[in-house]
């Protein structure tokens, strides 16, 4: 079976790289772009397993690329990561389930479980 | 009496409230006011009461003028009248007998007694010679072979015919006058008829009605000597005290003034054929029953206004005032929450924004340090690999501490979003509390809570109760010793509301101060305190639907009360 593939979208491009180094040392295929738009070329050019998107950045937020894979591609799960938020953010699509909403800075860990990949994947 | 003076004057302003720039400005407002409102209402009214005095004074004398005018003509008429008549009685007598017939004693007795009954006023009756003799005689006194040859009245009747002679008191001793006619018998010889008139005929007429308290009538002669008595212008026979005007047949009305000033009118006329001049005089204009009545009317009229207007300028500027201060007060409240809620806003967001921008660089130094500790886990000859590895781990929970400060600081000022949340109050206490964990460490104060198990989660809006708990309990801190105690206590309140209270055992609040702790720039912190924050408190829990309460024992420590519903009113905002 092939690794679990994640692509990472964020401007900040250190974060993105380290990240990616972390989670290839966990054994998973990750990938880093830094904006939106380069994020949906890249998911028509290949399939990934999940994407964790910035929810502000220059260019298309997070919501705006949220929206467009929902459309594009209703079977990838999203997590959505903020440095702006206080952890009480209580929406409906949050109590949904439908994405997921991590605050920065999180463990690798806390990244993962939401992710729903055990250590082991 | 002290209540009604409130009404009328400014209160002082409580120190404190307005400065004395303030202060000066509503005081000119005041004084502005009721100057200008007096001024306009009393001046027309001063004017109007001016001119009305004086065109009623002068309609008064109009009258006076004309009922003495009046008076005269009718007094003078009768005088004329009864002289008159007199005159041509003995003219009568004189031409239709010869002296024979009134030489006869008895005759003339009896035509001295016709006479009387149908004319009265006559005293008795004389014919004397043409040497002055008088050689019959008939009346009272015992008067025959008088002789007045050498009296200037038989002079002159020699000369003109007909004579009417002053008052004199004669022989007889009572006031009287002479009326004579001559009768020339052929050649140069005449006869004189005389006889004397009782003065009682004559002051009979003048006694008359339709004269003032004020007013009488009198006759003076030509040289000023009094004919009738007079109440206050001379005695009778004495010298009048008004000169004798010019003469005028017609009557005169002219106004004079006395010698202590006071103005009179007099009326006057000379009686035709006699010495005599008819006087009537109404003395001081001021003392004329009607027009004192009538002026003391008007100056009650005029007291009284002034009284009525002043009391309404007064109570009337008070209260526009005191209106005028009541809504600059409400303005500049209005004004000072809107700039605590700016500057709130503010704060918060810029909390908020840097909040952000450390959690984006917090961020990456956690995953490098992740980074690190991964390595380290994966390489077998890490170089001091303990030591690293303590460093790392402690970078790791550094960085935690931060974002425990940052997500705090995002979730406190979260409340500039207005919205409806489900909120739980001992989370909500607690939260507010950690913003002031350190001062309670640092100054050993004990936070309890007691917090009932069964308090509903409420409908309300974070970010404004957060606000109100920070207010209250900020208040406790400053309020408590070093090492005192804040109780937070939530329970439910009835099945609809849940109270909050926070109770601390610091200095208290003063009785007198307790009912204006909520007023809008109350303080009694000096110079360190706005007054504004538990107005602010107070407007915020109102809006919120609950409301506020303190209770205080001065030395004992206070404990405010918070009820809220647990369903957020529709119309709240």
């Amino acid at each position: 079976m092939a690794a679990f593939r994640i692509l990472l979208i964020d401007d900040e491009e250190e974060l993105i790289t380290t990240l990616v180094d972390r989670l290839e040392f966990r054994g998973l295929a990750a990938e880093a772009v830094t904006s939106g738009s380069a994020a949906l070329a890249r998911l028509r050019e290949e399939s990934f397993d999940a994407v964790v998107a910035d929810l502000k950045m220059p260019g298309m937020s997070g919501t705006e690329v949220l929206d467009r894979i929902r459309r594009e591609h209703p079977d990838i799960r999203v997590l959505l990561i903020t440095g702006h938020g206080s952890g009480q953010e209580e929406t409906p699509e949050i109590l949904d389930g439908t994405y997921a909403i991590l605050l920065k800075p999180f463990s690798i860990d806390a990244l993962l479980e939401k992710l729903g990949v055990g250590q082991d994947g | 009496m002290r209540f009604f003076l409130q009404m009328l004057l400014p209160r002082r302003w409580a120190p404190g409230i307005a400065d004395a720039e303030d202060l000066r400005r509503y005081r000119r407002i005041w004084w502005y006011t009721v100057t200008l409102t007096l001024f306009v209402s009393i001046a027309p009214l001063l004017i109007m009461t001016g001119v009305n005095h004086y065109l009623f004074r002068k309609t008064v004398k109009a009258e006076v003028r004309y009922d003495i005018s009046r008076t005269l003509g009718n007094i003078a008429r009768s005088l004329q009248f009864v002289i008159e008549e007199r005159l041509s009685a003995l003219q009568l007598l004189v031409h239709e007998h010869d002296q024979a017939e009134l030489s006869d004693h008895d005759r003339l007795t009896r035509t001295f007694q016709n006479l009387k009954q149908s004319f009265g006023g006559f005293v008795d009756l004389g014919v004397i010679d043409v040497n002055g003799n008088q050689d019959y005689y008939t009346g009272p006194y015992n008067l025959e072979h008088v002789n007045y040859s050498d009296q200037d009245w038989f002079h002159e009747v020699t000369l003109r015919g007909v004579y009417v002679s002053d008052v004199f008191m004669g022989f007889r001793q009572f006031p009287h006058f002479v009326i004579a006619v001559k009768r020339e018998t052929g050649g140069r010889s005449y006869f004189v008829l005389r006889a004397t008139v009782d003065m009682e005929l004559l002051n009979r007429l003048i006694l008359a009605p339709g004269l003032g308290r004020a007013g009488e009538a009198f006759i003076v002669n030509r040289a000023g000597i009094m004919q009738t008595a007079s109440r206050s212008h001379g005695n009778l026979l004495g010298p009048c005290t008004i000169p004798v005007p010019p003469y005028a047949a017609n009557p005169q009305v002219v106004e004079d003034y006395d010698e202590r000033g006071g103005s009179f009118v007099l009326g006057y006329i000379y009686i035709e054929h006699t010495p005599f001049v008819l006087m009537v005089i109404e003395k001081r204009l001021d003392l004329v029953q009607e027009w004192l009545k009538t002026r003391t009317e008007l100056f009650v009229f005029l007291l009284a206004s002034l009284v009525l207007i002043h009391i309404v300028v007064f109570w009337s500027s008070t209260a526009m005032v005191r209106h005028i201060r009541a809504a600059d007060r409400r303005r500049a409240q209005v004004m000072h929450n809107a700039e605590y809620t700016n500057k709130m806003a503010t704060i918060g967001r810029l909390a908020a924004s840097v909040a952000h921008e450390i959690n984006n660089p917090l961020a990456i130094i956690n995953e490098k340090a992740g980074f690190l500790q991964d390595l380290i886990s994966v390489t077998e000859d890490f170089p001091r690999r303990e030591k690293t590895g303590a460093a790392v781990t402690s970078i790791l929970k550094s960085v935690e501490r931060c974002s425990a400060v940052t997500h705090r600081l995002l979730g406190f000022t979260r409340k500039l979003e207005v919205r409806t949340e489900h909120i739980f109050l001992p989370r909500l206490l607690l939260e507010v509390m950690s913003f002031l964990d350190k001062e309670a460490l640092h100054r050993n104060i004990e936070v309890q809570t007691q917090f009932a198990a069964d308090a509903p989660a409420i409908e309300s809006d974070r970010g404004q109760l957060q606000q109100v708990f920070l207010n209250i309990i900020n208040n406790a801190f400053a309020a408590v010793q070093d090492g005192g105690r804040i109780e937070l206590g939530v329970a439910p309140a009835g099945d609809d509301r849940v109270k909050v209270t926070i109770r601390d055992d610091g200095t208290g609040i003063r009785p007198e101060d307790l009912k204006h702790i909520f007023e809008p720039f109350f303080s009694t912190k000096g110079e360190f305190g706005t007054g504004l924050g538990l107005s602010i408190t107070y407007n915020l829990v109102q809006k919120l639907g609950g409301h506020i309460e303190v209770e205080s024992e001065y030395g004992q420590g206070a404990c405010f009360t918070v009820v809220l519903p647990v369903k957020r009113p529709a119309l709240a905002e």
